[in-house]
C-alpha cells in the first residue's frame, strides 16, 4: 500500500503511523499540509498514492484538505463529509440522535435570551459549550442562570466562528470518568477510562489520567451504531455513563489522539488502522 | 543530527537526521519552534500557536 499521511503538526501519532507503515512494508509518504497548493488546472501531487489518512490537527484545515483530494480522485480517510460532521457539535448532537442514539439533553439557541429561557427548562447546572472546539476549551459549567449569563456574554466577546450560536446541554452527573472508545472500520478494538478527580472534564488535554477499558457488547454495539450515522474509518466517540440512561454518546472525533490509549492497553492501533485500511482499499 | 539556527536567539538548535516538517522543537531560550523545509533544507521558524479549532 502507497499511503499518504496529510499532516499538519507532526504529533506521537502521525510519527507512530509512519513508523508502523514502514515496519509493516508500506510505503508511507508523508504530507505536509502547509507545503501543500492545489491549483484547479493542475493535478494535485502524490499521484501514486493508493490511500490518504487524514490527521490534521486544525479542524479547518483536515476538512479542506480532505475535499480537496477527494475532488482530486484521491480516497481519503476520514472523509469531508465525516469531519464536517464530527468537528460540529451541534451537527454531531441532534445527527445522532435522529437516529435514535442517546445523547445528554441538549439546548441549542440563536439568542443569548432564548439561551437563557431554554437552559432553565433543561435545569441547573449547565453545560455550556462552543460549537466547534476541541481539548475542553472553552467548556463551562453553569450551576445557576447568573453564571450562565456571564458564560454567555464572554462567549459572543471571542472570535469563535459559532459565537451566536449557543450549544446548552444539561450536566450529566457521571462518575469522575468517561469512556474514549475507538471505531476502525468496522470493529471496535480498543478504549480508555478517562479519570479525573480534580476536574469535572475529563479530557486527557486536561489532567485526567487514562485507564484500560473493558469493552462490553452494549458499548461495542452503540459504537458501530454511532459510526453508521457519521461515517469515516477512524473514530474516537467519547461516552457518558449515567446511571439511569445508561451511555450517552458526547462528541465525535474526526481526527482523534491516541497516545495515552496505546500506552495503557499496550495495543498496537497504529498497526490495526494501517492494515484494516489495507484492506478497505483492496475491497 | 543536524544543527540548525533558531530564528529567535539565533542559538543553535539540535535536530534529528530524520525529523520531518511540522516536528515542535523546544529550544533552551524558551522559543517553541516548527521544522519546515525550505527548498530543500530542514529549517526552524517560530511555531504556529494553537488555534480555536485545534485538537482532537
Amino acid at each position: 500500500m502507497i499511503l499518504g499521511i496529510s499532516y499538519d503538526l507532526l504529533r506521537w501519532e502521525e510519527r507512530n503511523i509512519i513508523e508502523e507503515g514502514r515496519k509493516s512494508g508500506f510505503k508511507v509518504i508523508p504530507i505536509f499540509t502547509k507545503d501543500v497548493t492545489f491549483l484547479s488546472s493542475e493535478d494535485v501531487p502524490y499521484q501514486d498514492v493508493e490511500a490518504i489518512l487524514q490527521r490534521n490537527t486544525s479542524h479547518s484545515r483536515a476538512v479542506s484538505t480532505s475535499m480537496l483530494f477527494e475532488t482530486s480522485g484521491f480516497k481519503v480517510f476520514n472523509d469531508s463529509l465525516t469531519l464536517s460532521k464530527c468537528e460540529n457539535k451541534l451537527m454531531t448532537t441532534f445527527l445522532l440522535r435522529s437516529r435514535g442514539i442517546p445523547v445528554p439533553k441538549t439546548a441549542i439557541a440563536f439568542s443569548r435570551e432564548k439561551a437563557l429561557e431554554v437552559a432553565k427548562k433543561l435545569g441547573y447546572p449547565v453545560v455550556i459549550k462552543p460549537v466547534e472546539g476541541s481539548w475542553g476549551r472553552m467548556v463551562a459549567r453553569a450551576q445557576d442562570e447568573d453564571t450562565l449569563r456571564s458564560l454567555i456574554e464572554y462567549q459572543e466577546f471571542t472570535t469563535l466562528q459559532y459565537k451566536t450560536i449557543y450549544y446548552v446541554q444539561e450536566y450529566v452527573n457521571k462518575p469522575n470518568r468517561d469512556i474514549r472508545i475507538f471505531a476502525v472500520g468496522d470493529e471496535v478494538p480498543v478504549g480508555i477510562y478517562r479519570e479525573n478527580e480534580k476536574n469535572w472534564k475529563t479530557n486527557t488535554a486536561l489532567g485526567a489520567i487514562a485507564k484500560p477499558l473493558k469493552i462490553d457488547e452494549e458499548l461495542k454495539e452503540l459504537t458501530i451504531k454511532v459510526k453508521e450515522v457519521i461515517g469515516g474509518f477512524f473514530l474516537g466517540i467519547d461516552v457518558f455513563e449515567d446511571k439511569e440512561r445508561g451511555y450517552l454518546i458526547g462528541e465525535v472525533n474526526g481526527v482523534p489522539e491516541f497516545k495515552n490509549t496505546v500506552r495503557v492497553n499496550q495495543f498496537n492501533l497504529s498497526n490495526f488502522i494501517l492494515h484494516k485500511l489495507n484492506e478497505a482499499i483492496r475491497r | 543530527m543536524v544543527s540548525l539556527k533558531c530564528p529567535v536567539c539565533g542559538g543553535e538548535v539540535q535536530v534529528d537526521d530524520n525529523a520531518l516538517p511540522g516536528e515542535i522543537v523546544e529550544h533552551e531560550c524558551g522559543a517553541q519552534l516548527e521544522v519546515f523545509n525550505d527548498h530543500n533544507r530542514l529549517s526552524l521558524r517560530l511555531a504556529e500557536q494553537i488555534g480555536e479549532d485545534w485538537g482532537e
